[in-house]
């Protein structure tokens, strides 16, 4: 059959799923934040998808720069929490880090 | 109208052309662009590089194979092809087989958006420019991969700071190419060099594009680890960087696709500051097609083998920067600079209605348009 | 309509199988490489679904920036084949049970729902410009409030990176 919005909402799911099982199973923090990176691509792929397929405007690209904004600052302040943890810890397993204090 | 197709029209009578699919007559186009010029071009520039430095160093240079050496780079070529292709035990297999891929891959693809003459464009993208920036950061790619699975600590350091350079030059570049885009108003290379038009090059629009211009030059020579900015493989500090542990083919590539990145910056900075294919005060645009492109390809030609020339000139004379100068340079002169010559840049769209210093010279003394 | 078909099945593989690999491979470099290529084929869906300008962003922000930091960052903690970059198979099985029903919830809906498709041509036109209008008009209070975050979230990683 001929490639519809069904397809492409098949293809995001699958990043969202993936994505969260990369997040729940994985013990590093950089782990956990590539599943973050994969769910936020299945997000913006659904958006553009339903813009293009049903809204037929532009706001779901204009979504998805946002998307890709909160991303890139997101990671920026993750990994900088990241390397804090690490210089005091040596150490960047998100069980190791369970109670507050750096 | 892109190369592709231009050639379907122009070889429409021929039966072997007729029922030739787009794709690929596409595809030869682009083998043909990497194999008759980008692979040539790379031996060439490697001659006259050493001749160069020959030259400035008091030296003579290659002299030995050929009338002047001239010949030294096919020898380089084959020598570097039939050398043994070693991958040191320790090192990460699949990810050092991948990482020369991947460079070759990024530096290649940026050739598909450069405009030689007016049809003489693999692609007219509309995001082209958009499209450089994003395809060259993918060079950074390859080498931190590199220098990581060659498993060897001069090499991690090499691809480490190379990173970190790139991605902090990476702002000031795709600023002052953000900066040409305003002043041309698109962002397809192609509509820039057509909005520069004979004698209305981006460099002369105003004041801040001349800044703009010198900005991008010093962040794309660090974009591609040019002395000064070649920390990433400073011999006497890292042996060579990144690329230490390749032989061979591989380490072919890395050269080449170092030069041919030289080549794509240069061809960036002709099209978007110094007119492209556009000589002063010669209108080409009613001229025929056998007349139009040939010349065309020399004036762009010319443009950026001078700015190649004055890039070998530069490695040559300079000595290396130190890596937190090289940081300092970027966030605290280049990077203010270059938001200043956009804001500027918009000011002056603003308050002269768009017209640069050229037009509003022709303008005064009445001639032109 | 063939070709296009095929595109997409092109990229759809290429998104997926690398996504699997990363959510399944122990050694956390591999993952952050395999997304690298994932998200080249999260870029080419967006070009096949008219969103040029959208691809190349995803290509400059996600592939040039934040998967090198996040390298970066990988290559810059030591033990990289260490206890804590190498996890144990075992850990997966719940996250991919839970993750199959999660599955299985979303194909029913994406299959079963009667989207109100208004697809009618599939004409491709340049968004550039028409993104940038919107931007500067429609949506110029999240422009504006993303460039806030911008900055903030840079002068809050640069405070908590910078060593004491």
């Amino acid at each position: 059959m001929a490639v519809g919005l069904s397809h492409f909402l098949m293809v995001s799911g699958l990043l969202f799923v993936l994505g969260i099982i990369s997040m729940i199973s994985r013990r590093n923090m950089i782990g956990v934040l590539l599943g973050i990176e994969l769910i936020m691509n299945a997000a913006g792929l659904n958006f553009i998808a339903f813009s293009r397929y049903i809204a037929q405007d532009l706001s779901g690209h204009i979504f998805t720069l946002f998307i890709l904004i909160i991303a890139a600052s997101e990671a920026v302040v993750a990994l900088a929490i990241v390397l804090r943890i690490y210089q005091n810890r040596a150490t960047i397993s998100v069980e190791a880090v369970g109670e507050m204090k750096c | 109208m892109p190369l592709p197709e231009l050639l379907k029209e122009l070889f429409s009578t021929w039966p072997l052309f007729q029922h030739m699919p787009l794709w690929f007559l596409s595809l030869g186009c682009i083998l043909g662009l990497l194999f008759l010029f980008v692979f040539p071009f790379a031996g060439v520039a490697v001659y006259v590089e050493r001749k160069i430095a020959g030259d400035i160093q008091a030296r003579i240079g290659p002299n030995v194979v050929g009338p002047y050496g001239t010949l030294q780079w096919i020898a380089d070529a084959i020598k570097l092809l039939f050398k043994e292709d070693i991958i040191p035990k320790e090192a990460d297999k699949k990810l050092f087989i991948l990482a020369p891929a991947v460079i070759f891959m990024s530096g290649s693809a940026a050739f598909a958006v450069i405009p030689f003459a007016e049809h003489l464009v693999l692609t007219n993208l509309n995001i082209g420019v958009f499209y450089l920036i994003a395809i060259t950061s993918i060079v950074t790619m390859g080498i931190i991969v590199a220098g990581w699975a060659s498993n060897n600590k001069w090499s991690l350091l090499g691809g480490l700071r190379s990173a970190a350079q790139i991605i902090s030059f990476e702002i000031p570049v795709a600023l002052c190419l953000m900066t040409a885009c305003l002043v041309a108003g698109s962002l397809n290379l192609s509509e820039i060099i057509d909005a520069q038009a004979t004698f209305r090059w981006g460099i002369l629009h105003n004041p801040f594009m001349l800044i703009a211009a010198f900005i991008y030059y010093i962040g794309a020579l660090a974009e591609v680890n040019r002395t000064p900015f070649d920390i990433p493989e400073a011999e006497s500090e890292l042996v060579s960087g990144y690329n230490t542990e390749y032989s061979g083919m591989r380490f072919a590539i890395f050269f080449l696709v170092e030069y041919a990145e030289c080549f794509v910056i240069s061809a960036i900075a002709t099209t978007l500051f110094l007119g492209g294919w556009h000589f002063p005060f010669l209108d080409l645009s009613t001229a025929s097609l056998a007349l139009k492109m040939p010349l065309q390809i020399i004036f762009f030609m010319t443009k950026c083998i001078i700015l190649i020339l004055i890039m070998m000139w530069i490695r040559w004379t300079l000595p290396r920067y130190r890596v937190d100068q090289l940081m300092k340079l970027c966030w605290e002169v280049l990077v203010p600079f270059s938001f200043a010559c956009f804001l500027g840049t918009a000011a002056w769209m603003v308050i002269f209605g768009g017209k640069g210093i050229p037009e509003l010279i022709a303008g005064l003394l009445g001639f032109g348009s | 309509m063939k070709a296009y078909d095929v595109i997409f099945y092109l990229f759809a593989l290429l998104t997926v199988l690398p996504a699997i690999f990363s959510a399944f491979h122990p050694n956390i470099l591999y993952a952050a490489l395999s997304l690298f290529i994932s998200f080249f084929g999260v870029a080419g869906l967006y070009a096949l679904l008219a969103a040029d300008f959208v691809a190349a962003a995803q290509v400059l922000i996600y592939v040039g920036g934040i998967l090198i930091l996040l390298l970066f960052a990988v290559m810059l903690s030591k033990n990289i084949y260490g206890a804590t970059f190498q996890e144990e198979k075992k850990k997966k099985i719940w996250p991919s049970l839970l993750g199959m029903l999660f599955l299985g919830v979303i194909t029913k809906i994406a299959w079963t729902t009667h989207w109100s498709e208004a697809l009618v041509d599939n004409l491709v036109q340049p968004t550039t410009a028409r993104i940038g209008h919107q931007l500067l008009t429609d949506y110029l209070l999240p422009f504006e409030l993303s460039s806030l975050l911008l900055l903030s979230a840079f002068i809050g990683a640069i405070t908590l990176a910078r060593s004491k």
